[in-house]
C-alpha cells in the first residue's frame, strides 16, 4: 500500500487482544463510499471510502485543515447547515443511505449523537440537561425520566459526583464534569453511534483520562468516532485510525499497527513529529 | 528521511544513534585486541582489553538511560519508536559481545603460561568471520539497511561450521595426550566464545531488519505461535 492512497473500501481487520469473540464483532456500522465535499470550489474531501466498525473507537488525526472534523460532521449531516457546501458520494449507518433525500435527519441525529470539543450544557439543571433529548421526543413521564437520566449519568461516569445537585445549574460543573455530562446528554436519547470532535482539547489530562476511560466502557454499546489533534490520544483510545491529509484519507487500520508500522511515508512523518 | 520538526528531538536520536556506534567501535576493537594477544602471546595487551569492560558497563547503562528518557518524553511512534526499541536490545548484544571478548582475553592470558598447543588457523578465521559479522550488523543499523542486515544472518552458518570442526579437531589432542586437555579446552572455550559473538551480531541484524521494516524475523516458530494465540 506504500505510496498510494487508500481509497478503496477496506475493512480493516479485528485482532486487538481483549474484545470478547463473536460474530457481531466485526459488524460494519458506517460505510463511507467516495465521499468528496466541497465548500464552494474548494474541495476539503477528496474522494473517502471508509468502513467504521460497530462497538469500536475510530480516530481521525491529522493536522489542522486536513478534513477530519469535516469528515465527522459528515456522519451526522451537520455540514447542511453550513451554505455553500456540496456533497458527493454516499455515506449509509446501519445500512441506510443518510444522503438519501427521504432521510429525516432529526432521526439520524438521534441516532448519531455528538459530543463538542467546548463543553456545551444548556444553562439548565443537571437533569433538565440530560432529560432534554427525551423530552423532545416525547417522553414525559417523570419517572420514565428519572430513569434515563440516572442511567445515562451512571454512563458517562459522572452519577456518584453529582447524584446529589441533580436539580443545581449544570454550569457549575468542573470543564472535566460538563464534558461527561454531555456524553450523558447525547446518550439519553439511545443513539448507536456517538460522534466526538476534540473532547478533551480543554479538559486537563486527569479529566482526559477520565472520559478515554469512558470512551473504552461505552464502546461496548456504541460506536464511537473521534477526532483528536492528540495524537496519543488516538494512539491510547481508539481502536483504528485514520489519517487525513488534504482532504485525502491517506492511511487507515489498527492504531496498534499505524502507531508501529504506517504503511504510507506521509502517516509515518505525521506520527513521528516530521511534519511541515 | 526528513528531519523532525522539534530539532531537539532529532538532536537526542542522533545522540542515541552515535553511543551505539562508540560502544560497538570499543567491542569490535576489544575482538580484535583479545585476538591479537593470543596469537601474539601478549598477555599486557589482554589485560588491556580486560580493563576495558567498565566502559563498555557503562556505556550500556548510559544508552538505557538515554532511550528510557526519550520514550518517557517523546513518546516516540512508527520508525523512531522502532529504533529506540532496537537501541535498548542491541546495546545488550553489544555488552555481552564485550564480556565475551574478555572472556578471550582471559583464555589467552592462561594460554601464553604454556608452549603453544598448535599453530591458530582456524580460530583467527572464525574471530574475523565474527567480527565482520558485527561490523556489518552496526553498518546496517547506521545505514538503515535491511539487505546489509540479512547478509549477517546468511554469514552466521559458516561460523558454526567452524566451530563444530575446531571443536573436533580439539577433542582429538585432548584424546591423544592428556597433557594436551587444559590448552585445547583453553581454544575450545575461545572458539565457543566467538560463535556467541557471531549469534549476538545476529541477533543485532534481526532487530535492524525489524527496526527498518516492522517485521520481527526473529524466532520464526514462535512466531506462528504468537499468531494463533491472538
Amino acid at each position: 500500500m506504500k505510496g498510494t492512497l487508500m481509497t478503496e473500501v477496506r475493512i480493516a481487520p479485528a485482532t486487538k487482544s481483549s474484545p470478547p469473540a463473536s460474530a457481531a464483532e466485526e459488524t460494519p456500522m458506517i460505510q463511507i463510499e467516495r465521499l468528496e465535499l466541497f465548500y464552494g470550489a474548494k474541495p476539503a474531501l477528496k474522494g473517502i471510502s471508509m468502513t467504521i466498525l460497530k462497538n469500536r473507537v475510530t480516530a481521525f488525526i491529522g493536522p489542522s485543515g486536513c478534513g477530519k472534523s469535516t469528515l465527522l460532521r459528515c456522519l451526522n449531516r451537520m455540514n447542511d447547515l453550513i451554505e455553500g457546501v456540496r456533497i458527493a458520494g454516499s455515506i449509509r449507518v446501519g445500512g441506510a443511505d443518510i444522503y438519501a433525500p427521504r432521510t429525516d435527519i432529526t432521526a439520524l441525529r438521534k441516532r448519531v449523537g455528538m459530543v463538542f470539543q467546548k463543553s456545551n450544557p444548556f444553562p439548565k439543571s443537571i437533569f433538565d440537561n440530560v432529560a432534554y433529548g427525551p423530552r423532545l421526543l416525547g417522553q414525559r413521564g417523570r419517572a420514565a425520566l428519572e430513569g434515563i437520566v440516572e442511567k445515562s449519568l451512571r454512563a458517562s461516569a459522572l452519577w456518584e459526583e453529582v447524584r446529589d445537585r441533580l436539580h443545581e445549574s449544570a454550569l457549575g460543573l468542573s470543564g472535566g464534569q460538563q464534558q461527561r455530562l454531555c456524553i450523558a446528554r447525547a446518550i439519553a436519547v439511545e443513539p448507536d453511534i456517538l460522534l466526538m470532535d476534540e473532547p478533551c482539547s480543554a479538559l486537563d489530562p486527569i479529566a482526559t483520562a477520565k472520559i478515554e476511560e469512558l470512551m473504552e466502557e461505552l464502546k461496548n454499546r456504541y460506536t464511537i468516532v473521534v477526532v483528536t489533534h492528540n495524537m496519543q490520544q488516538a494512539a491510547r483510545a481508539s481502536d483504528y485510525t485514520g489519517f487525513l491529509l488534504m482532504g485525502d484519507l491517506v492511511e487507515f487500520g489498527e492504531t496498534a499497527k499505524l502507531f508501529t508500522t504506517p504503511g504510507d511515508r506521509r502517516t509515518e512523518d505525521y506520527i513521528t513529529g516530521r511534519f511541515g | 528521511m526528513t528531519e523532525h520538526t522539534s530539532r531537539h528531538y532529532e538532536r537526542e536520536l542522533q545522540e542515541l544513534k552515535e553511543k551505539i556506534l562508540l560502544l560497538g567501535g570499543t567491542v569490535e576493537e576489544m575482538i580484535a585486541s583479545a585476538m591479537k594477544s593470543l596469537l601474539s602471546r601478549d598477555a599486557g595487551l589482554a589485560r588491556r582489553v580486560i580493563e576495558t569492560d567498565p566502559q563498555v558497563d557503562a556505556g550500556e547503562l548510559e544508552i538505557d538511560h538515554h532511550c528510557l528518557n526519550l520514550l518517557a518524553l517523546r513518546q516516540p511512534a512508527a520508525s523512531d519508536l522502532r529504533f529506540i526499541a532496537t537501541a535498548l536490545k542491541i546495546v545488550t548484544d553489544l555488552e555481552r559481545i564485550g564480556d565475551l571478548a574478555v572472556n578471550t582475553a582471559e583464555r589467552s592470558i592462561e594460554l601464553s603460561k604454556e608452549p603453544p598447543l598448535k599453530p591458530y588457523i582456524d580460530i583467527p578465521r572464525m574471530a574475523s568471520a565474527a567480527a565482520e559479522m558485527l561490523h556489518r550488523a552496526l553498518d546496517a543499523f547506521v545505514k538503515r539497511d535491511p539487505d546489509e542486515a540479512r547478509g549477517v544472518l546468511a554469514a552466521d552458518d559458516a561460523v558454526d561450521k567452524l566451530y563444530v570442526q575446531l571443536f573436533r579437531e580439539l577433542l582429538t589432542y585432548m584424546i591423544e595426550e592428556p597433557q594436551n586437555v587444559s590448552r585445547a579446552l583453553g581454544i575450545t572455550f575461545i572458539a565457543k566464545y566467538l560463535e556467541r559473538i557471531a549469534d549476538h551480531a545476529t541477533n543485532i541484524a534481526q532487530m535492524v531488519i525489524f527496526m527498518c521494516e516492522g517485521r520481527d524475523v526473529r524466532h520464526p516458530a514462535a512466531q506462528d505461535l504468537v499468531a494463533r494465540e491472538e
